[in-house]
Parts: C-alpha cells; sequence; structure tokens
C-alpha cells in the first residue's frame, strides 16, 4: 500500500519561505496570490494491506518523526 | 567535571567544544558515537553544534531520534545536565527536552558573524559565572536559528526566567530575541550561539570562557 503525507506549517506560524515563494511570484508578474505556504511532501510505501493498521502505522510515524507538531500539521493519504 | 560530547554525522563543532571542555577542565571528554547505547558516567552531556544527517527533514530531526539520544534523554529527566549549542540545541526541541522549535531564519540567509548577547538569567550551572544584564560577543552561524514557541510556552518561559540569553540585535526573527533557553529546572541549556568558539584572543572573543568556568565550578 502507497501512503502521501503532507506536513504542512501550522496557522499562525511565519513561513519565511512561503513569503520569499510569493514575492518572487510577485515579482514574476503573477499577481493577486494573497499568501503562500510551503510544506513538504512525503511518499511512502508499505507492506501493511490493512487500511486502519496502515494509518495508525502513519499516524504513529508522523508523531514520532516525520512532522514537528509543535509548528506543522500533517494530513495522510492512502492510496491502495 | 568528567564530560561526553555526543558526535553525530554532520556534527563538525564537537572537536571545538572538547578543545574548550579540555581548557577548562584538564582532561579531554568522551566523544560518543551517536550509534552507541551506553554513555560513560560524566557529569555533563553536550550536544555539539553541526549540520547533523545534514539537517535532512528538519535541523536535529534525525539526531534526536539517534540510539544513543534515549540514554542522553534518560539522563537529562534526571537532572543530568546537558548542553546543547547550535545544532544541539535544534536537537533538544526535537527530543522534548526544551520547548519550541528552531525554524528557518526570518531573512532566509545563512547568517554567520559575532552578535552580542544579553545574559538575561545567570543563575544556572552553565551560567553562574556571567551576571545578569551583562552583554557578551558570541559567534553565531546557524540557517535554522529562528525561536518558535506558542503564546503559552513564552509566557512561561518567561515568567519562569528561562530565558538564558537574548540577542540584542535579533539576527533570526526568533521571538522574544531567544537565543537560548533552560528547560524548567536549569539543568538543561540550548542556545544556537557558540561560545566554544569565543575562547581565546586569537579567536576574536574569550566571552563564552565563562560558559565553562560555570560548568567546572558547578560540577
Amino acid at each position: 500500500m502507497k501512503a502521501k503525507v503532507h506536513v504542512t506549517l501550522k496557522s499562525g506560524v511565519l513561513d519565511p519561505q512561503g513569503k520569499a515563494i510569493q514575492h518572487t511570484l510577485s515579482s514574476l508578474g503573477f499577481g493577486g496570490v494573497n499568501d503562500v505556504r510551503q510544506g513538504k511532501f512525503i511518499e511512502l510505501d508499505l507492506e501493511e494491506t490493512n487500511e486502519d493498521a496502515a494509518r495508525a502505522a502513519l499516524t504513529d510515524m508522523c508523531e514520532k518523526l516525520l512532522a514537528n507538531t509543535v509548528i506543522e500539521n500533517y494530513d495522510i493519504e492512502l492510496i491502495a | 567535571m568528567k564530560s561526553a560530547v555526543i558526535v553525530f554525522p554532520g556534527s563538525n563543532c564537537d572537536r571545538d567544544v572538547a578543545v574548550a571542555l579540555e581548557k577548562i577542565a584538564g582532561n579531554r571528554p568522551h566523544m560518543v558515537w551517536h550509534g552507541e547505547t551506553d554513555l560513560p558516567e560524566v557529569d555533563l552531556v553536550v550536544l555539539p553544534g553541526g549540520f547533523s544527517f545534514g539537517d535532512y527533514l528538519r535541523s536535529g530531526a534525525m539526531a534526536g531520534r539517534s540510539p544513543i539520544m534515549k540514554e542522553v534523554i534518560t539522563r537529562a529527566h534526571k537532572g543530568k545536565p546537558t548542553l546543547g549549542i547550535c545544532n544541539g540545541f535544534q536537537v533538544l526541541t526535537e527530543t522534548g527536552l526544551l520547548p519550541g522549535a528552531l525554524m528557518r531564519n526570518a531573512g532566509l540567509n545563512f547568517v554567520c558573524r559575532d552578535v552580542t548577547l544579553k545574559v538575561e538569567h545567570a543563575n544556572s550551572a552553565f551560567t553562574n559565572a556571567y551576571t545578569n544584564g551583562d552583554e557578551i560577543r558570541i559567534p553565531v552561524a546557524h540557517h535554522d536559528g529562528n525561536y518558535f514557541a506558542d503564546d503559552d510556552t513564552l509566557k512561561a518561559l518567561e515568567d519562569n526566567a528561562q530565558v538564558a540569553f537574548r540577542y540584542k540585535d535579533n539576527p533570526n526573527g526568533s521571538q522574544n530575541d531567544i537565543a537560548g533557553i533552560y528547560n524548567e529546572s536549569r539543568s538543561v541549556l540550548g542556545l544556537m550561539p557558540h561560545p566554544e568558539r569565543a575562547i581565546g584572543a586569537e579567536l576574536g572573543s574569550t566571552d563564552g570562557i565563562k560558559m565553562f568556568e560555570s560548568l567546572m565550578a558547578s560540577l
């Protein structure tokens, strides 16, 4: 089973890289971009075939390593 | 004073801090590879600066989960003095031994220069040779030194006098100009500036010596 994990900064946490991207988009002529937030995308290939078990394992992985929950949220997407 | 310096792949201030410790304590610290699980009996554990694991995922994220860290965390919870410098500070926040997180510098640049710090609270084994309000010149060299914590955590840090050092001219966007913090019991200190790089006139500053003298006198 494959999984996609998105790790994003919590709202309220300053994202200087997102701001820089927004600024550069603006200088390239892309107007009307109100905000940019940069995150991480992690793709995993799991042996597990049970969806619930996979989701539980991924949640544990996110809590223990993939995300720093002080500043980041995570979102898990399973692909059968 | 017996000490141990944890060496991660990508540590690059491990030898600098070993030189500083040996200069003051007169004995060489144990250099302990991150993959070990046994930590010698020491008075002080140091997590050095550098770019452990190439800063992959997040600065200090992998190092914080290295095999030796289980024992480092256990000892720290028992009150063993633990010092994290630069990447070591990032590792301490990643393990939860210190609150908050160190994010990309607000200006996005790697900042490598001497900065002026204000000694905010000098009442710990790491800092008691300084005096509250002292201004010291210590180098910084980091890309991810922008200290972040939520409002409740920041308030607790301030109320409990856990801010050890503040930047006089904030180089990285850190909240409340925070350069270094203690845990609640002041047995753990993490700071972004490098006191081990300020231990001799030939290095440009001697203002870091007092940290090692404080430890020597206390431990």
